[in-house]
């Protein structure tokens, strides 16, 4: 009886059942292909993230912090490459960040879609993008040949000039999602624009604007073509921003290449400590959005 | 009526005339530093070209055509390194492409809401750590397991057969354009995915739900739904994605094997425009012909990379508008 | 006038008492463009001193857009022009070489939505101060106190004037909103349907509020709301499709408008 009745029904739509059958194959197959391709990825940036703790963790000692670069087997530490990592990183975000947030702001609350914003924001998105070597090669033709040596300034300068178009994007969105009702208020009370823009629209967006700042730090502190160039490394203690300077990613650049245990672990471990600290400002960043928006 | 208003217009008092409130100061500065982003760019091309004169002047056309790079001879030409960059960034391009396919795919359909944002928010995260670490990763891990593996199995599969053996032709070391290759798929792999995920999320839910509705699986409602509504979306990321693997230094720089000479096989040693620079530069004389050569070089990897991003803002902020336009 | 029932006394008392009154803002024949709508037709209408002037019709019929040229907002919007005369304080304010920000200090405006600024409850009555007075810290304070005394707001924040302002209640922000704005020390406050996202008991303190001010304030408000413009207003304004239909006492208004397009829209047959 009840083959007789599924017979019947298949009888009459023999076509779809086959389609149908091969509509769900195709959907299987795609299924466990995207499926593969998920945990490809997954697992091969674990394999990454799992390498940099492997080798990374056994030299995060004291040493490290406390020690200036040194001689294979002396003993050394990356003390000077951290601090020269943070002067640099610091002076160019002290550069970068003003000029982002004016740019910004010139974007967003007088440019609008006039042909120079259009275009502002156009080069911006372009420097954003541009290959960072080049950003190396163009500041050391600036600012390394004239005067004759490397200098920390000089890659402060190319670090600013990464970091900027990153303040300069989320400051303009930002800006974007303050409500005008709150500029014509600071307007009906009688302020000139800029103090609106600057007290209130800029207050209103500080979060957002904060978050760029923190994001350009992140994507600033890993940067290593721009340094090779500019302020070059140094393997010894200096706070002379006038002189080559050291940083963490070239010193990790000079280690990982070279043929000595000890440099090798050094780099590994500061690849181990460059990494860990962009992705918790990162995360610091990412929670914040989320739960940050009042 | 009217008197009494003329009588309240002219008892009133102060003036309210117009008086300095430095808003025009404030224009012009914000006005002033937008353009010196302009400024900006113009130097760095301006530089870039300047700087590369002495190369094009000397070699002139040839320079674009010669796969010649020799500093012996003070010969050089610029084919064998944009040949590297193209090939070693389509090769990424040809492993990142449909892994991020695969995993927005799976993020946006098949995973469960919560793993989803656990798993898309560690991709987005990886696509910051800094590309110094994809490099060192692939020199440690991937190059040994090229070299010891990959390579002589591919040589033992393919090594006979007529085209595919100049593919896999070589001395075994590890390095070379694919190599390159892979590490540049790994590293662009998080931001191609973020960018699909992205576009795939903010099509309408109703699109979505009404081709359900119509008793569609789900790789059909990517298929012939998500996909074509957000192709411009989809082909913008790869776009970028390949703006990046073909400006990045650091990663490929320690695993593409340095060799300026266009090799036909998969494991040849090659160099990208940006991992010659990196190598090269410090033997680089100021006022040398070679340093010349390696500006020019960049003015011309300037060119192709702001061609590229030009492409992918075109069609990113296309698809933004049609979803701006449709949500 | 035939139309009219028995004289009412008090009716007639109270619109004379209005057009004895001097008149703060006049506005003459105006006319209003956005870049090419013509959206206000030959205005003529006088806002008398220390009295509330509301203004009601349907939707788009022109009423903020007025409220916004006594401000002189519409220049914050390039295609926005109007014409004609709008005298404040002895000088036509349509024209130019004003100081927009001394205008607007003795013009304020308070919105649809209720505006706080992204900082604290005293800094949010400080901002408007600072920008026009330099007064000293104890001055300053006193300033604040008074404002927020007089929207009846003092008692409820006294405590946390450092908070953010932002954490406020809806009707305590749209409060706030016209503290900041009195404390400026304006001739003329301009209200933008100031309840419509309130709930009725912080409107009715709002509408009470109103009372109190207009005893040293020139108020125009925009209202959607019939019922409030009969409780608030000394005078009501009626806009039809960018015109003045009618303008007259309150009283008269809504007992006896004279025109059909305002009775129909007073007993809700449109709009």
């Amino acid at each position: 009886m009840k083959a007789h009745v599924v017979s019947q029904s298949g009888a009459r739509l023999p076509r779809s059942d086959f389609q149908a059958m091969r509509r769900r194959l195709t959907d299987k197959l795609a299924t466990c292909m995207s499926w593969l391709a998920m945990l490809i990825v997954v697992s091969v940036l674990g394999s990454i993230l799992w390498t940099l703790l492997k080798n990374g963790l056994p030299g995060l000692t004291l040493t490290l912090f406390t020690h200036s670069m040194g001689a294979p087997g002396a003993g050394g530490g990356l003390a000077n490459a951290i601090v020269g990592s943070l002067l640099q990183t610091g002076l160019s975000i002290l550069l970068g960040a003003p000029a982002g947030l004016l740019t910004g702001i010139f974007l967003a609350e007088y440019g609008a879609e006039s042909k120079l914003a259009r275009s502002v924001r156009f080069v911006s998105d372009m420097l954003l993008s541009a290959p960072s070597i080049l950003i190396g090669l163009f500041i050391y033709m600036l600012l390394v040949e004239p005067f004759g040596h490397f200098s920390g300034f000089a890659g402060a300068a190319a670090l600013a000039v990464m970091a900027m178009p990153i303040i300069v994007r989320t400051t303009e969105d930002m800006l974007r999602l303050v409500p005008v009702s709150m500029r014509e208020a600071g307007i009906a009370l009688g302020a000139p624009r800029w103090r609106v823009i600057l007290f209130i629209c800029v207050r209103a967006a500080r979060g957002g604007i904060m978050t760029g700042v923190l994001l350009a730090i992140a994507r600033v502190t890993g940067e290593t073509a721009p340094l090779l160039f500019t302020s070059l490394g140094n393997s010894e203690w200096s706070l002379d921003m006038r002189r080559p300077m050291a940083s963490l990613p070239v010193a990790i650049y000079q280690y990982a290449g070279s043929a000595y245990q000890d440099w090798m672990q050094q780099a590994w471990t500061g690849a181990l400590v460059v990494t860990l600290g962009v992705l918790i400002i990162n995360i610091v960043v990412r929670v914040g959005i989320r739960g940050g928006r009042t | 009526m009217d008197g009494s208003a003329e009588q309240s217009a002219v008892a009133a008092a102060p003036q309210i005339t117009r008086r300095w409130d430095g808003d025009s100061l404030f224009r012009t500065l914000v006005v002033l530093t937008g353009i010196s982003v302009l400024v900006v760019l113009g130097a760095i091309i301006t530089i870039m070209v300047t700087g590369g004169w002495k190369a094009f002047s000397t070699f002139g056309p040839s320079f674009f055509v010669t796969a010649v790079w020799n500093p012996v001879t003070q010969h050089f030409g610029a084919v064998a390194p944009v040949f590297g960059t193209l090939a070693s960034s389509f090769l990424g391009l040809l492993i990142a492409v449909p892994l991020a396919f695969g995993t927005a795919f799976w993020l946006t359909a098949l995973a469960p809401p919560a793993v989803s944002s656990v798993i898309g928010m560690a991709v987005q995260l990886l696509a910051a750590v800094p590309s110094i670490i994809f490099g060192m990763w692939g020199f440690f891990v991937l190059v040994p397991v090229m070299a010891h593996y990959v390579q002589p199995t591919a040589r033992h599969m393919f090594g006979h057969v007529p085209v595919l053996s100049a593919l896999v032709s070589g001395a075994p070391f590890g390095t070379g354009l694919l190599t390159a290759g892979l590490v540049l798929g790994v590293m662009v792999v998080p931001s191609i995915t973020a960018v699909m995920r992205d576009v795939f999320v903010s099509m309408p839910a109703v699109l979505r739900e009404s081709a359900y509705g119509l008793g569609a699986t789900r790789w059909e409602v990517m298929r012939r739904v998500v996909l074509p509504w957000s192709r411009q979306g989809v082909v913008g990321g790869i776009v970028l994605g390949m703006g990046r693997a073909m400006g990045e230094t650091m990663a490929v720089t320690f695993v593409i094997g340095d060799s300026n000479h266009i090799g036909w096989s998969l494991f040849a040693p090659a160099n990208t425009i940006a991992s010659l620079i990196a190598l090269e530069f410090p033997e680089s004389p100021a006022g040398s012909l070679k340093l010349s050569s390696l500006m020019a070089l960049g003015a011309i990897l300037m060119a192709i990379s702001f061609v590229t991003l030009w492409c992918s803002r075109v069609l990113l902020s296309r698809g933004e508008v049609k979803a701006g336009k449709r949500s | 006038m035939q139309g009219k029932p028995l004289a009412d006394a008090e009716t007639d008392a109270a619109a004379a008492a209005l057009s004895d009154r001097p008149i703060a803002i006049q506005v003459n024949n105006l006319d209003f463009y956005y870049g090419k709508t013509h959206a206000l037709h030959g205005i003529t209408l006088g806002f008398p001193e220390r009295s509330v002037t509301g203004m009601i019709g349907p939707s788009g019929c022109g009423k903020s857009t007025l409220l916004r040229v006594l401000n002189r907002m519409y220049d914050l919007y390039p295609g926005q022009r109007a014409t004609g005369e709008v005298l404040f304080a002895g000088q036509n304010i349509l024209g130019n070489g004003l100081d927009m920000n001394a205008l607007r200090s003795r013009v304020g405006m308070v919105f649809q939505k209720p505006t706080p600024f992204p900082m604290s409850i005293y800094d949010n009555i400080a901002f408007g101060i600072r920008l026009h007075e330099r007064v000293s810290r104890s001055e300053m304070d006193g300033r604040v106190e008074d404002a927020l005394r007089r929207v009846a707001l003092w008692t409820e924040v006294k405590d946390r004037l450092q908070a953010s302002a932002t954490a406020l209640s809806g009707g305590q922000q749209q409060r706030l909103c016209i503290a900041r704005t009195i404390a400026v020390r304006p001739e003329v406050i301009l209200l933008d349907e100031p309840t419509s996202a309130l709930d009725p008991v912080s409107t009715a303190r709002i509408e009470e509020l109103l009372d109190e001010l207009k005893t040293e304030f020139t108020i125009a408000i925009v209202t959607h709301n019939m019922q409030q413009a009969a409780r608030c207003a000394d005078q009501v304004a009626f806009f039809y499709l960018g015109e003045l239909v009618e303008v007259d006492s309150t009283a008269r208004m809504f007992t006896a408008p004279r025109e059909s397009r305002t009775q129909d829209y007073i007993t809700g047959r449109f709009g």
